[in-house]
């Protein structure tokens, strides 16, 4: 959670950082050992190392999720039985794997449903709104955003299984830890954007006569819109990719999403190519939602001064 | 009078989300002090929460305090075990991350949108992926062993509760976390400094000293509070790749102790410990990523 930079409103200029960009590329070519824009090939073959590393072994776990044979580290051919040929072991056919697909998703758009509009009001409710309770909420809101999830976990099953125990173990608890795990996107991003966009336009608004309500609907909202579009993205991925909430707050085999039964199945053995096909289809599902957010955020930026990369970022979380 | 209106408006906006986390943030963790706090039903041996603070017990609290200091403390090795791990994990993250984070912000030029795919690519596949990933790779028949095998070394149970594996697994869990960070603040050095400090004569190394590393001293701790702060409750990376209690870390203390009828009482205090020790690097990191918001907008 950075700085702003990559939310720019329309009518700002250029920032200094964009266009030393251009000079960074130029002279590169010039082959000067004193030049401090030479190229660092030492520091390129280093970060090629690192990404070789850091990708290599996901390539080699989606490759044997195709695997012929039983086995994750011996390949056996090509074949599509762990996702859905194989009649009793595939992910479409083994009843636990496939309920836990369906609870991933189930839990990541109830998740995001609830999160975003919450923290998108908190957002815009405790920007304007000043005093002591605001500020305090505001601070609680961002010590829940990097509060160990365990520690926030361990709140989650006490409350659940001493207090509110009408809500037993299971998807309601699930979500409910959910949002408040997550609403905190949305709340910090839309802040930030709000930050950046300054009251200008809301006063501008109410002087050409719309109330409040109209401003902010007519207004506000379409100038929020990348950022409540990324917070949600950011929301939704935060759900599929969770592991800690849900391994404490869910109760049998119908409620347990993808992430704990790669957990629950490989730990204490040889889990098959069934968990790497399901690994995969989570990591799909992410990728896609990685591309829709991409090029969304693109879209509802378009008239705006943001390049390629201040996208890409944002979608990463890496600014807010 | 229309101050107040005025107010209205935005209280009503911010009121869901602040019940919200009153009643799912706050309540929760008075439900784990007034546990932490509670006795212990001898009959069921589940624990009894105690919501007045007059009658609140001491008995879990003694309890951790045995288990964590004096003769027969076995919490005691676990806490060093754990500051152990995530210091040399975290120390390298940084390593690691330091240079291609430099390189990309500084020197990917017109590449620098494929380097950056590829360096946030790992935030879009799940923990669990990554770490089913190395469990393939390290498993006795897996490729690093083979490897091994074509080298004439003799395979190594990588997974039979190896420190090595656990911190690997740590550093390749939460080394995309503190590059982000790493990317975002060095990106943002002005280019004209580091200039500046060339032309003035200073040498490459000494303008990295001298500027570059300075410059980068805020998104060095913030990146390494956000690879920190979630090591320190990590329980299921060291459970997957090694599963020994001889690794076991202060993650894996208080889940176990979750699971485990009469000792959730334990795992509420060390849960509310750690969240202590913790507190003051959180309120740092909040203050901090504050400020920084405020410089840049």
């Amino acid at each position: 959670m950075t700085a702003p930079t990559g939310q720019t409103p329309p009518p700002a200029p250029a920032t200094a950082g964009r266009a030393a960009d251009r000079t960074a590329v130029t002279p590169r070519s010039r082959w000067n050992p004193r030049n401090p824009w030479r190229h660092a090939w030492f520091l390129e073959g280093f970060t090629w190392l690192y990404l070789i590393w850091s990708l290599v072994p996901i390539v080699i776990a989606v490759l044997f999720s195709f695997n012929k044979g039983k086995s994750q580290s011996t390949w056996q051919g090509f074949s599509w039985r762990w996702y859905f040929k194989d009649p009793v072991n595939s992910v479409l056919h083994d009843p636990q794997l496939h309920a836990a697909v369906i609870e991933t998703v189930r839990l990541s758009v109830l998740t995001t449903v609830i999160a975003v509009p919450l923290g998108v009001a908190f957002a815009l409710g405790i920007n304007r709104w000043r005093g002591a309770i605001p500020s305090t909420f505001n601070f609680v809101m961002i010590l829940s955003f990097v509060i160990p999830e365990l520690i926030f976990g361990v709140a989650m099953f006490f409350v659940f299984t001493v207090l509110f125990t009408a809500v037993p173990l299971g998807t309601v608890a699930e979500t409910l830890g959910l949002v408040t795990w997550n609403v905190s996107w949305p709340a910090i991003i839309v802040q930030a954007r709000l930050v950046g966009l300054g009251r200008q336009y809301e006063e501008a608004a109410a002087d050409l006569g719309a109330s409040r309500l109209t401003a902010m609907r007519r207004v506000m909202l379409p100038l929020l819109a990348p950022a409540i579009f990324a917070s949600a993205v950011l929301v939704f991925s935060g759900v599929i990719d969770d592991f800690v909430i849900v391994d404490l707050l869910s109760s049998n085999a119908g409620n347990t999403p993808m992430s704990v039964i790669i957990y629950s199945t490989q730990h204490g053995g040889n889990g098959g190519p069934a968990l790497n096909a399901l690994g995969t289809i989570s990591l799909v599902m992410s990728f896609i939602l990685a591309i829709i957010g991409y090029a969304g955020y693109r879209w509802l930026t378009r008239g705006e001064r943001g390049s390629r990369i201040d996208a890409l970022t944002t979608i990463a979380g890496g600014e807010g | 009078m229309r101050r107040q209106k005025k107010n209205a408006f935005w209280i009503a906006l911010a009121a869901p989300g602040i019940l919200w986390l009153i009643l799912l943030f706050i309540v929760p963790f008075y439900a784990v002090l007034a546990i932490a706090m509670g006795k212990l039903d001898q009959l069921f041996e589940s624990p009894v929460a105690v919501w007045n603070p007059l009658a609140w017990s001491s008995e879990n609290v003694i309890d951790v305090s045995r288990d964590l200091v004096g003769s027969a403390s076995f919490a005691g090795p676990i806490v060093v075990r754990t500051v152990l791990y995530v210091a040399i994990a975290s120390a390298g993250c940084l390593v690691i991350g330091y240079p291609a984070a430099y390189f990309v912000a500084r020197f990917s030029g017109r590449r620098k949108g494929l380097f950056l795919i590829l360096l946030i690519a790992p935030f879009w596949i799940s923990y669990m992926m990554r770490m089913l990933a190395w469990i393939d790779l390290l498993q006795t028949g897996g490729y690093v062993n083979k490897v091994l095998g074509w080298l004439s070394l003799s395979p190594v149970n990588w997974l039979g509760g190896k420190p090595a594996t656990v911190v690997l697994g740590l550093v390749y869990g939460y080394i995309p976390y503190l590059i982000l960070v790493l990317y975002a603040g060095l990106d943002r050095i002005e280019p004209a400094l580091i200039e500046a400090g060339r032309d003035l004569g200073l040498s490459k190394v000494r303008t990295f000293v001298r500027i570059t590393l300075p410059l980068s001293r805020q998104p060095i701790l913030t990146g390494l509070l956000i690879t920190v702060l979630p090591m320190l409750g990590d329980y299921y990376t060291n459970q997957l790749l090694s599963g020994a209690a001889s690794t076991s870390m202060i993650g894996n203390l208080i889940q176990g102790q979750l699971g485990t009828p009469g000792l959730e009482g334990q795992g509420a205090v060390l849960s509310l410990l750690l969240l202590l020790v913790l507190l003051i690097p959180m309120i740092y990191y909040v203050i901090a990523t504050n400020r920084s918001a405020k410089a840049a907008s």
